[in-house]
């Protein structure tokens, strides 16, 4: 028995150990110069996981009495996850090397989170999602204040420690409300006792301070205090790493816990979802406006963006999940090709953040800038770009199910955001004449931004065939 | 009342008062030795539920290693609790009162809970029939939660990782035991026998 268990959660099992030999292999040897070595190789496992998953997955499996789930819906998230963290892994290498502040323990830690994360999105149980995002958000805090010897790092680090321990607090809070009145941790279960449109005032509260919980991992307001100093102190890759690969696992654990364990009542926590999305996307596209510090404004633009991901849960429907699924893809795309450019940003050697050092950078590299202008757009959510099919997958799911007045408001809100990212292509293409940033040659980071830049436009084609896959998970997923 | 209600609620009520005590008193020693009262009662606690192998855990574990680190923490490091009250006290308003409608939610709510139909079962059987506690513990730990024991197992090996990433640093120009280097060495290249005459030096 244990055997059929084990063999479900091999992608996981692999991963774990490869940390554990990385781990072992660097601090025998040659301690940080293997960095970059385990960094490519770790990026490498990652992608070769995530075509194991993709490829050889069949069916939903369950394994330990429940606890895990390995269906449609979590091998989308797993998938998504590895190969945004591999591509992460890879900027981050060319980047931090150069900064030479690369550090062995960075790759280790980051695939321990990825365990972490394809646990949360296979969670069947209260303990087991706890136990996954713990894992996850603990080699996160981690990394955030790698950089020790500055005090922004640390900050970060700090910051996210303690408020991340206040939200797993409400976390485990809520789950012990939920246990007590359920008798059970299992969805399976709870499910049973929260069944019909019914579910007892208990479990409401105990579901209430759950959703508290995920909705400070996922940033959405007013949980999302957090964010604007982490992503600005977190190292530039660290932050990257924050923006793609974790927002996509707590997604897919949010919309786990409130469709396997609270799909019978979904009318109650829609409304929670609902307001939580309003007031991500209102206060995400105004609260952008007055940011000077990339940085600051990418975490403003990723609250935004959770917004409109929890309009698709706010449905709660399998077409609301399906376009929450293909929401979070392309957000994880546009956020990688975002921070290459990001990344890319430097003066005199060292990394600027500051947006006025972007005016005129098309006259010194009009390649990049027209990727960026892409890239911007489709953040904006302006129509030909991939980043339009998402918002309106969002806002149709929203309509269909009849929160018409949610999907109004988002579009409102969509147009009120569109303007700082359309500031930063006007700084770009009519700024005032500036010294120009340092002509970086990093072909990784051309590489990223390219290719991110290329998908938003080719990808309104036919998506690259994605919308069937995740209306396939979203099927699994709501029943 | 039985002796078992008589036990439940002097357990209760020293646990409420420690936790209470831990927090307000003036003295951070004094709050330590409040929590290990408070740990001891939700032993005692334990016992009456049944689980005294989780008692004697809580007790030797608890009480025996953690509050004495505790102990040691707070007269070794020199904080100045008087100044972070004064900080917390500058919240304290609005934290009372976010605290206060919390508490009459839950106030209100009270009166129409109801518990889902065989949740009370459930809980009423947490521990199979004939099966000691120990081996009980031991079964759902190593056999029913495996997946779950060895995720904890990966999380302290995350902080472990953590703790060293982010405190070890390697010093230079110092000097360090060489045991190896120790063990090779040549009496008779260390030392050098010098005649020296009186009244000349070297």
């Amino acid at each position: 028995m244990i055997q059929a268990d084990l063999n479900i959660i091999l992608p996981e099992i692999l991963l774990a150990v490869y940390a554990m030999l990385g781990l072992l292999a660097a601090v025998y040897t040659g301690k940080d110069k293997l960095a970059g070595l385990l960094t490519w190789t770790t990026a490498v496992v990652m992608v070769l996981l995530a075509a194991l998953i993709g490829l050889s997955g069949q069916g939903t499996n369950v394994a330990f009495g429940g606890m895990f789930h390995d269906d449609a819906f979590a091998r989308f998230a797993k998938v998504t996850i590895l190969l945004s963290a591999a591509a992460v892994l890879v900027m981050s290498q060319d980047y931090m090397s150069r900064k030479n502040m690369l550090r062995f323990e960075y790759p280790v830690l980051l695939s321990l989170a990825a365990v972490g994360m394809m646990m949360m999105v296979s969670a069947g149980d209260l303990m087991s999602l706890y136990m996954g995002l713990e894992l996850q958000s603990l080699a996160l805090y981690v990394v955030a204040a790698i950089r020790r010897d500055s005090v922004k790092s640390t900050e970060a680090g700090l910051k996210y420690f303690v408020l991340g321990a206040l939200s797993s607090g409400l976390l485990l809070y809520g789950a012990s409300l939920v246990y007590g009145y359920a008798g059970t941790t299992l969805f399976s279960g709870i499910i049973e006792a929260a069944s019909g449109g019914h579910a007892s005032l208990g479990l409401l509260f105990g579901l209430v301070f759950v959703i508290s919980g995920l909705a400070f991992k996922v940033s959405a307001v007013p949980f999302h205090m957090w964010t604007p100093d982490v992503y600005e102190g977190s190292p530039t890759p660290v932050t990257a790493f924050f923006a793609t690969a974790p927002k996509m696992a707590a997604m897919g654990l949010f919309a786990r816990v409130l469709h396997d364990a609270f799909g019978g009542v979904t009318a109650d926590w829609s409304q929670v979802i609902a307001l939580l999305s309003v007031l991500s996307m209102f206060v995400g596209a105004v609260a952008a406006i007055g940011q000077r510090d990339i940085k600051r404004l990418m975490a403003y633009s990723s609250i935004a963006h959770m917004g409109y991901a929890l309009m698709g849960l706010a449905a709660g429907t399998a077409f609301g999940v399906q376009a929450l699924l293909i929401y979070m893809v392309i957000y994880v795309t546009m956020n990688v090709g975002t921070f290459a450019f990001i990344l890319s940003m430097e003066k005199d050697g060292a990394p600027v953040t500051d947006l006025n050092a972007l005016n005129m950078y098309s006259k010194s590299e009009p390649g990049k800038a027209l990727a960026m202008l892409v890239l911007l757009f489709s953040l904006a959510g302006v129509p030909p770009m991939l980043g339009f099919f998402g918002k309106f997958y969002v806002v149709k799911a929203a309509y269909d199910a009849g929160l018409a007045w949610l999907a109004v408001l988002g579009v409102i809100a969509s147009v009120i955001g569109a303007f700082y990212y359309l500031r930063i292509v006007y700084y770009m293409y009519f700024g005032s004449e500036a010294e120009p940033l340092d002509k970086t040659r990093s072909p990784v980071l051309w590489g990223f931004l390219m290719a991110s830049a290329a998908v938003m436009v080719l990808g309104i084609f036919n998506m690259f065939g994605i919308e069937g896959i995740a209306e396939a998970a979203a099927a699994t997923l709501v029943n | 009342m039985t002796i078992a209600a008589l036990a439940f609620y002097l357990f209760a009520i020293c646990a409420i008062a420690g936790g209470l005590f831990t927090v307000i008193s003036r003295n951070p020693v004094h709050s330590v030795l409040w929590l290990i009262l408070a740990f001891l009662s939700s032993a005692g606690l334990f016992v009456l539920l049944g689980a005294e192998f989780v008692a004697m855990l809580l007790v030797i574990v608890y009480v025996g290693a953690v509050a004495v680190l505790f102990l040691f923490v707070v007269m070794m490091l020199d904080i100045d609790f008087a100044e972070l009250k004064a900080e917390m006290a500058k919240y304290m308003p609005l934290a009372l009162l976010i605290g206060v409608v919390i508490l009459m939610q839950f106030g209100l709510a009270y009166g129409v809970w109801d518990y889902a139909e065989h949740a009370q079962d459930a809980r009423a059987a947490v521990m199979p029939e004939g099966v000691e506690n120990t081996a009980a513990l031991g079964m759902l730990l190593y056999d029913k939660y495996f997946l779950l024991f060895q995720l904890a197992g990966l999380i302290l090996l995350v902080a472990m990782i953590g703790a060293i990433v982010l405190t070890l640093r390697h010093r230079q120009n110092i000097k360090r035991q060489n045991v190896l280097a120790q063990m090779w060495r040549d009496p008779a290249k260390a030392m050098e026998l010098k005649d020296v005459k009186p009244g000349q030096g070297l």
